[in-house]
Parts: structure tokens; sequence; C-alpha cells
């Protein structure tokens, strides 16, 4: 097993024709079982059409109706790019995952409202992806660094997550699932909820938690760690450095009035019984103490 | 993106939010102007920068004379500033708010901003106005009342005049409160802002209700629909470097140590700034070449941290994913060449085409330290600053 994702997925590319979606559906095509996952594509546009033998639709409602589509990612641009989540979000996908990043606060808040009910999940928005190593990567993670194994591994940061994942390779470990949440402040999966998938994972083992400054999402995930967590877990928060005020490249990550520091974030994690670093470089060697 | 409080004003006037009466001044002569013009026996000459605490720097100062407003204007205009939000350096003020003296019965505060729990907006309100409100939040929690606003009908009358009344305002005011209040939420809504905030918001003697401040943030995701508020952008308050770097579309910010780092991916670059100063290193800035850099775009960027006098080495920092790493290493051998570089160079490279990146490096014939890994590169990096 795995988490979100695994071979038996049926992937919808939104915005397929665009250069960012036809490079990365092409990449996740061709990694482990990416040909038959990758079903379809979206453009209203051009119906009718084909990408790499994907066949394009005009909606999603109508890609699924065709294809069994159950999972969506979105490389729409972000102007659009709420709006094209409501519309998977209305087709009843399970998952949607928007890589898009800078899509307006107030569109997310919208997007968000219009979720509650529903039953679609949503990852991202400003994220990597996720993959499942061997089976299927969904997103725009290099995927030869992953290696199949029993570490779950979620994160806010992109690039950090592929530290995390090379980490893990290189100690002979592999991943189970990695997940990258994005770092906006109004989006999908938080890390607690990744981490109750973890937990409910027979294939996964242990647990890598990266976060960074801004918000309260790790103290809320530490708190639920606590209580029920049965995997070890083991963190890193970027941003010990970070100065007040400003805003660290993701539109989530500033301390402001004081709240959402690393030192914070830190504090609470480890009152909960997850072992923390704070070398970025030995997040990998931590969690091979932990097992 | 911020812009000044007499732009924040303009903004709550086009939607109905009280104000003060006034006019902007970039010289001593239009403050003059400005004040005969207002009319009154009684201004209030405010130093307009993109930082608050400005009462207590004295950017804030009450005239009872045409003279008066002449003797501010004239030691206002040019001074450096310094607020606890503008650091040690201060700001020098280009530009003043003349402004009718306000007739003040009570302070309250009051802003709008995004709740990343609820996932929502929520405005705040308290009876502690005109204060540091951090502090209240700290202090006295409980003095501060919020709603958090439902995107598709917006604020409703009777949250606000529920919160109105919960802050104290006098009954006979809450139905201007609860006007000013919904108008602050379009302004909030409508124009993109990360923050809206009036800190004060009065009342009057006189019976009225007011935004007596205005401080206003945007989403820069959401600018491209707002050509009417980046016109308002003021770059003399912002840092030539960072605004130099947002040109070619870096995310730059620039710190007070001395170790340049060229990262992808913002958490990288924070996480690789932690990593030098472990290493008992501080870093210069915070760089974030983004996922889709080209070479050109790495040689700019090493151009805007050279410019820092501080700088004693560099570290690249890249994990390659979209981003290739012969293009990461043709960028930094095209950069130090047209550059000169005179600064010890410390690169770690790994992730998609890794080897070829490496190998570029290697032949350049550049004096590049390589490293491994993060670890290795943040030691390494800290020791070339030193000199070792």
């Amino acid at each position: 097993m795995s988490i979100l994702i695994n071979k038996d997925t049926k992937v919808v590319t939104q915005g397929i024709t665009g250069k960012t979606g036809q490079f990365h559906t092409k990449m996740g095509i061709e990694y482990a079982n990416g040909k038959n996952c990758y079903v379809a594509g979206v453009n209203p546009k051009k119906p009718g059409e084909k990408f790499e033998g994907v066949p394009i639709f005009a909606t999603v409602k109508e890609a699924k109706a065709e294809t069994g589509a159950n999972v969506s990612v979105i490389y729409v641009p972000p102007p659009f790019a709420a709006a094209a989540i409501d519309e998977a979000v209305d087709a009843d996908l399970d998952l949607v995952i928007c890589i898009t990043e800078g899509i307006p606060v107030r569109d997310m808040i919208r997007t968000k409202a219009k979720m509650k009910g529903r039953r679609t999940i949503l990852l991202g928005p400003n994220c990597p992806g996720t993959i499942t190593p061997d089976e299927l990567k969904i997103g725009i993670m290099p995927g030869h660094i992953h290696r199949k194994g029993r570490i779950g591994i979620v994160s806010r940061s992109g690039t950090l997550t592929y530290e995390a994942v090379g980490q893990v390779t290189a100690l002979g470990l592999g991943q189970s699932s990695a997940v990258g949440i994005g770092g906006d402040p109004v989006n999908g999966l938080k890390h607690i909820d990744v981490l109750k998938m973890f937990n409910d994972d027979p294939e996964t083992e242990a647990v890598i938690m990266i976060g960074e400054i801004g918000g309260g999402d790790e103290e809320n995930a530490a708190r639920w760690v606590k209580d029920h967590m049965k995997k070890p877990v083991v963190g890193f928060i970027a941003g010990l450095t970070a100065p007040p005020g400003k805003r660290m490249g993701h539109a989530g990550a500033i301390i402001s009035g004081g709240k959402g520091t690393a030192q914070e974030k830190l504090a609470v994690m480890e009152a909960c019984g997850i072992k923390v670093t704070r070398n970025p470089a030995e997040m990998g060697k931590l969690l091979k103490s932990v097992l | 993106m911020n812009i000044h409080e007499y732009q924040g004003k303009e903004v709550f006037r086009k939607f109905g939010v009280a104000t003060p009466r006034g006019i902007p001044a970039f010289s001593v002569d239009e403050a003059v102007k400005a004040a005969q013009s207002l009319g009154g026996s009684v201004w209030v000459v405010k130093a307009q920068i993109h930082a608050g605490g400005r009462g207590k720097g004295g950017g804030v100062k009450v005239a009872k004379s045409i003279d008066e407003v002449r003797t501010l204007a004239q030691k206002m205009l040019g001074m450096t500033l310094v607020t606890h939000q503008t650091g040690p350096e201060g700001r020098v003020v280009r530009r003043l708010l003349v402004e009718e003296g306000a007739n003040i019965a009570k302070e309250y505060y009051l802003a709008v901003v995004v709740d990343r729990g609820l996932q929502r907006a929520v405005m705040m309100a308290s009876s502690e106005g005109g204060v540091n409100i951090e502090e209240v939040a700290d202090k006295t929690p409980e003095k501060i009342h919020k709603v958090a606003i439902d995107p598709f009908t917006g604020l409703k009358d009777a949250e606000a005049e529920l919160l109105a009344h919960k802050i104290g305002i006098p009954s006979e005011l809450v139905p201007q409160a609860r006007d000013l209040f919904k108008g602050i939420y379009k302004v909030f809504d409508e124009c993109d802002c990360s923050l809206t905030e009036v800190n004060p918001l009065i009342t009057t003697g006189d019976g009225r209700v007011v935004a007596l401040d205005a401080k206003l943030n945007f989403d820069s995701n959401a600018l491209f629909r707002h050509p009417e508020i980046v016109e308002m952008r003021d770059f003399e308050e912002e840092d030539p470097a960072e605004v130099e770097a947002s040109k070619f579309d870096l995310n730059y910010i620039q710190l007070d140590g001395d170790i340049g780092c060229l990262v992808n991916g913002a958490g990288l670059a924070m996480a690789t700034m932690d990593t030098i100063k472990l290493y008992g290193g501080s870093p210069a800035n915070f760089l974030d070449v983004g996922g889709g850099a080209t070479a050109d775009k790495v040689t700019e960027a090493f151009k805007i941290m050279l410019k820092n006098p501080k700088l004693k080495a560099i570290l690249v920092n890249i994990f390659g994913g979209i981003m290739k790493c012969d293009v990461i290493a043709t960028g930094v051998v095209q950069a130090a060449r047209q550059v000169s570089l005179k600064v010890p160079l410390v690169v770690r490279l790994e992730g998609t085409n890794v080897d070829l990146g490496k190998k570029i490096l290697a032949e350049s014939g550049l004096p590049i330290i390589s490293a491994n890994n993060m670890g290795d590169a943040a030691e390494k990096v800290v020791a070339a600053a030193k000199g070792k």
C-alpha cells in the first residue's frame, strides 16, 4: 500500500497542453506505471486531440466519464487555477493535486469554502505533488532520487522534500510515499492530514515531517502525533535564521507578530515526542536512529 | 506590496470609509499650501514611510499654526525616522501627509487578515486602539474580538454590529461603525489585500466614526489584476537589491551576514541559511532562483549578491528537480567569468544531471570548492569566509 496514489490511480492532467503540463505529464508517463495511469488531459479548446497518446477532453467531467480518471493534477496558470480546482471538485474526483504557484489567496479562500461538504481532497497549491516510488509520480519531483521503501515524507517545501528523499535513499532506505503539501497559507491537506494517512498505512514504518516558519500547522500536527501516532516521527523546521516580517519566498512563510517562529515550532514538536534536528543535512540520519 | 498611509486613505475614501481630510506633500511649500487649503486651526503633519510606530519616532506632530506646519515639514522632510519596524538604520522621510486635526473621543483597533487556521478572512477589532496590537494580543487576548467572514456573503450587518458592540462603540454610533467595518472588509476583499489595518479607528467628539490611519498590504500574487495599485508602489521604500532581483523574477532578501547563498526553492534556501548559521557563519541573503532558472538568471543573481560590500564567500546549493544541474553549472561558470569573481565559491549540486554539472564545474578551471552534501557545503563556505 501507500497513501493518496498508487499504480491503479487514473490521472487527468488539467492544463496538459501548456509547456509545464506537457513536460511533467511526459515525465509522469515515463515513470514506473505512469503509462497506464495517465489516462486523460483537459483543454476546453482542444477536445479530441491527443498528447503523447493521452486523449484530451473539454471538461474534467467528460474525462472522468470516458476514462475513469479519479485524480487530477493542475498545471493551469495562476489566474485560472482556482477555477480548475473548482471544476475537479464539481466532477467529484477523489483527489486534486494543484502544482500551480502564485494563486491569489482571495481565489483560494473561495475555492476552499466551495469544497465544504464535498468528497474531493485537495493537495497544494504551490506544491511539488506526490509520488509513490516504483508505482506513480504525479508532480514535478525528480523521479530517479526515489526508492521504494517504508519511510513517509511530508513537507511544505518542494526542494527540501527532495533533500529528505535523497538522504533517505542514500542511507539505503526508501519511501512509501513522499508528499509536498505546498507553501501557501490557504491550501488543502495539512501536515496533520498526511500524518493520519501515514499512520493508517501498513507499509509506512516512520515519517519525516518538514515544516517552515509561519502559521501553526506544524504545532497542530505535533499535538495530534502526541496522542495518536503509532509510528516514530522526526522533524525539521526551515527558517531558524529568518528575520521577522519578511516573506521568505512562500506566501505562507512569514513570521508576524512574533508567531510562527521555527524555535516555537521545534519546541512544541519536541514536547510532543517528535525528535527534531536543527541541521537539515541530518534529517536522514536522525530518522535512521529511531528505526 | 505596501503603500503609504495617504494612498491607503485614498483607497478607503473610494470605498466610502470615513477618513480625516488630508493632502500629501512632497516639499515644505506643498505642506504649507496643503494646510492652507484644508483650513481650520489645527493640523497633523505625518511622515509617510512604509513602517509603523511613526508617532513614537517623532514622525507624527500636531501644528497649531501655518508657521508651525512649515517648521515641522522642514524638520521631517529628509529626516531619518527610526521606529521599532524600520530597524536601527531607519528610513528617510520623503513624503508627508498634512491632515485636519481630529477631535478624538476614543481610539479603537480594526483589521482584516487571512486566518490560516480557519482558511478565511477574519476581521479583528479591539477597544485598545492606537497602541501596539501585538502587545494587546499577548497580554489581554480577551480584548481582541474576531469574526470569520463568509467569502460569498461578505461581512453581514449583524456581524458588524455585534463586533462594534463588543469593542464598546457607543450605541448611537454603531450604525456608522457597521458601515465602516463593511467598507473595510470590501477594501480587503476587492483590492486583494493581505492586511487592511486601521490603528487607530476613532470616535470623535462630534459623533463620527473615522479611520485615522490606514495600513494596506497587498497579495503580490494578485497584483496582475490591480494595475491601479501597482501604480502606487514606491520603490524608494524598498531595498534596491530586492527591487533589482524582482526584475529578474528572483526572490531575494538582504540580510546582515557575509555569506551569499544561491539556492533553488524557498524551503531549501531557508534551510541553507540555517545550516550556515549552525556551522558558525552568517548568511548575507536569502535567494531563491526558482524552478525555471536559466544561465542568464544565475548570472544576474551573482551580480546582485556581489553588490553587497560585506560579502566574503558564496554558497550555491542546488537540488535539481526541474532545474537541471548542468544548466546551473553553466550559469555559475558564466557568472564567475563575467563578474571576475574575487570571493571563494562553494558549490553543492544534487539531482537531475548532477554528473554533467560537476564535470562542467571541474573543467572550467575556476577555483570552485565543490561539496558533497549540505553539511559539507556549509562547513566549507564558513571556513572560506573566515579566510581558512
